[in-house]
């Protein structure tokens, strides 16, 4: 397993780096002269020589990447071009809120979504089939920063019972904290537990159908224990399969939606890098959260080992 | 239920389209007009949707925002198509080529989509032709695969070696042989291209990394009422409105399309 582990990190890297790749070349997409369209219309000639020797696009482009990865592996992602700050350490500061917003939001998700799967496939059909399924196509529609505003509209304008913006830390108390991320994590939750929902009720039919299914039910197993102990562990592998490629989506959501509430995060930090056109900031929020995506695929894989002991790598 | 998905849907779609055409001889009012003596206004005779912060008239700006969401839209889903097609082809045929074009689509795909479109939006700068190009470079990689695993799938089929080995032109084989093979999945999928760009763009728009703010589009329009939906929830109702039944509409025709056309990824029902 440990062999495994290793394995699976090291085929990460190449992706990582081909991530790291696509995010440095993308300055040079830029018809021109980067520094010009990244300083703006209106900049002097001496700033667009400060973002250039800053990004250092006097250098050849190899030189560059070189050094940009090297500083990139040690933790360094280099300074704001509107503050001079650390990127490593503006990002750091503003972790906590998107890093709660997103758990708690898994939790949501995987609490609706695997149950209702669950329910829908035990009652093939049914009114919550049917549920599940408008709720999905409904869902898809609705992109989550809107469903933000209906939200916050009904249960922080309209009948007072949450706050409608702002982010309080774990560290001040639980019930407060959850007080403010409740709203923003159910919006994300709406589609992430609609697809974690459709995918557990397609494989719980499909292990629902098989022999052993059959066999329990002819011991006398009793329902609840098919579904829950027989069934959902070996319909687990495609569920965890959509809940490491929905984070994709999540991330990206998340990083919009914090905008509707005020979280003080991630997202409100690239809204700002985009206003001052702070190029290094958006190359680093996105490196960074690409590499959260990959790394959670990676965890995702080694889950499948534990939940079904056939699969050996 | 495909072919109802399909017909609710396309009325939907053919709606909207028509209101897009038809927006400058729908509405007197120019929605860039700036009215200050008018501001938030409530719907009324005089201004159905009401009227904006700056005093411009939301009917005007929503209808137009009709424009750019569609435009946005169909744009991307016709060109990632068209070079998600290309891309995938290629790629099937050349072993060599497929190991390389296949590692840069997974580190692209590594990327999420909205992140992706932000950095392209950030060294490209705000415009409706950047927007179009930002989101088709990020839908490409998955048009890509999916062309790539059908024409591998396609390539191992009886009838397409039976040509192979009457020494059928490689041109003749992709034109009769693959592409109507290729059509059913590529149509389904470029309708989902074409719901997840317009969310794109009205995302890109809402944070600012968008169509340049006068332009009215549905997420710029979203974005000014960031700080007065409270006072006029109006403001968000109609333009997120539009976006959802747009929305509805491309993803019931996809979902119809996918069932009629290509019935192996129609989900378990």
């Amino acid at each position: 397993m440990l062999g495994y582990v290793v394995r699976r990190l090291l085929m990460a890297v190449p992706v990582m780096g081909v991530v790291a790749l696509v995010v440095f070349s993308l300055l040079y997409l830029t018809p021109g002269d980067p520094a010009q369209v990244l300083a703006g219309d209106t900049a002097t000639p001496e700033q667009i020589a400060k973002i250039r020797t800053s990004l250092g696009l006097d250098e050849p482009p190899y030189l560059r990447f070189g050094r940009w990865l090297w500083h990139m592996v040690h933790g360094d992602l280099g300074a704001s071009i509107f503050s001079g700050e650390s990127v490593t350490h503006m990002i750091g500061q503003r972790l906590q809120p998107t890093f709660s917003l997103l758990l708690l939001s898994v939790v949501i998700s995987i609490a609706v979504g695997v149950p209702f799967g669950v329910a829908a496939a035990a009652r093939r059909g049914g009114v919550l089939d049917h549920a599940l399924t408008t709720f999905t196509t409904l869902g898809f529609s609705l992109p989550a920063f809107i469903a933000g505003y209906g939200l916050a509209f009904l249960f922080a304008t309209t009948l007072k019972w949450l706050p409608v913006q702002g982010f309080v830390p774990l560290s001040d108390g639980l019930e407060p904290w959850l007080r403010n991320l409740i709203l923003p994590a159910v919006t994300l939750s709406l589609v992430y537990a609609a697809i974690i929902g459709r995918v557990t009720r397609a494989s719980m039919l499909e292990v629902l159908s098989e022999d052993y299914i059959r066999t329990a039910r002819a011991k006398g197993v009793t329902p609840w224990r098919i579904l829950f102990r027989h069934a959902l562990k070996n319909a687990a592998v495609p569920v965890m399969t959509i809940i490491g490629i929905g984070i994709a989506t999540l991330i990206g959501s998340a990083v919009i939606t914090e905008n509707v509430f005020a979280i003080p995060g991630i997202g409100r930090l690239t809204v700002d890098a985009i206003l001052h056109r702070d190029y290094p900031i958006i190359q680093g929020v996105v490196l960074l959260l690409s590499a959260a995506y990959v790394l959670v695929n990676v965890a995702v894989d080694l889950c499948y080992t534990l939940l079904d002991p056939r699969i050996r790598y | 239920m495909s072919r109802v998905d399909i017909w609710i849907g396309g009325t939907l779609l053919a709606i909207m389209i028509a209101i897009a055409l038809l927006s400058p001889y729908l509405v007197a009012a120019d929605p860039r007009a700036l009215s200050p003596g008018s501001r938030l206004l409530a719907p009324s005779a005089a201004h159905w949707f009401g009227t904006d912060q700056l005093g411009r008239d939301l009917f005007a700006r929503v209808l137009w925002g009709t424009r750019i969401s569609l435009f946005v839209g169909f744009s991307v889903a016709l060109l990632s198509s068209l070079i998600g097609t290309a891309v995938g082809m290629l790629s099937a045929s050349n072993h060599q080529l497929d190991a390389i074009v296949m590692r840069v689509m997974d580190g692209v795909m590594s990327i999420p989509a909205i992140l992706l479109a932000i950095a392209l939006m950030a060294v490209t700068g705000g415009s409706v032709l950047n927007v179009i190009v930002a989101v088709t470079i990020v839908e490409i990689p998955r048009v890509a695969r999916l062309i790539r695993g059908v024409v591998l799938s396609l390539r191992e089929q009886p009838y397409v070696e039976a040509a192979i080995a009457a020494g059928t032109s490689h041109t003749r084989i992709v034109i009769r042989h693959l592409l109507p093979g290729i059509v059913p999945p590529l149509t389904v999928q470029a309708t989902f291209v074409w719901a997840t760009a317009m969310i794109l763009e009205a995302a890109l728009s809402f944070i600012g990394a968008g169509t340049p703010p006068s332009t009215p589009s549905w997420g710029n329009i979203l974005a000014d009422a960031r700080a007065l939906w409270q006072i006029r929830p109006t403001l968000i109702f109609f333009p997120a409105g539009f976006l959802f039944v747009t929305l509805l509409a491309v993803n019931m025709l996809g979902d119809g399309l996918r069932d009629l056309l290509d019935p192996r990824q129609k989900p378990e029902g």
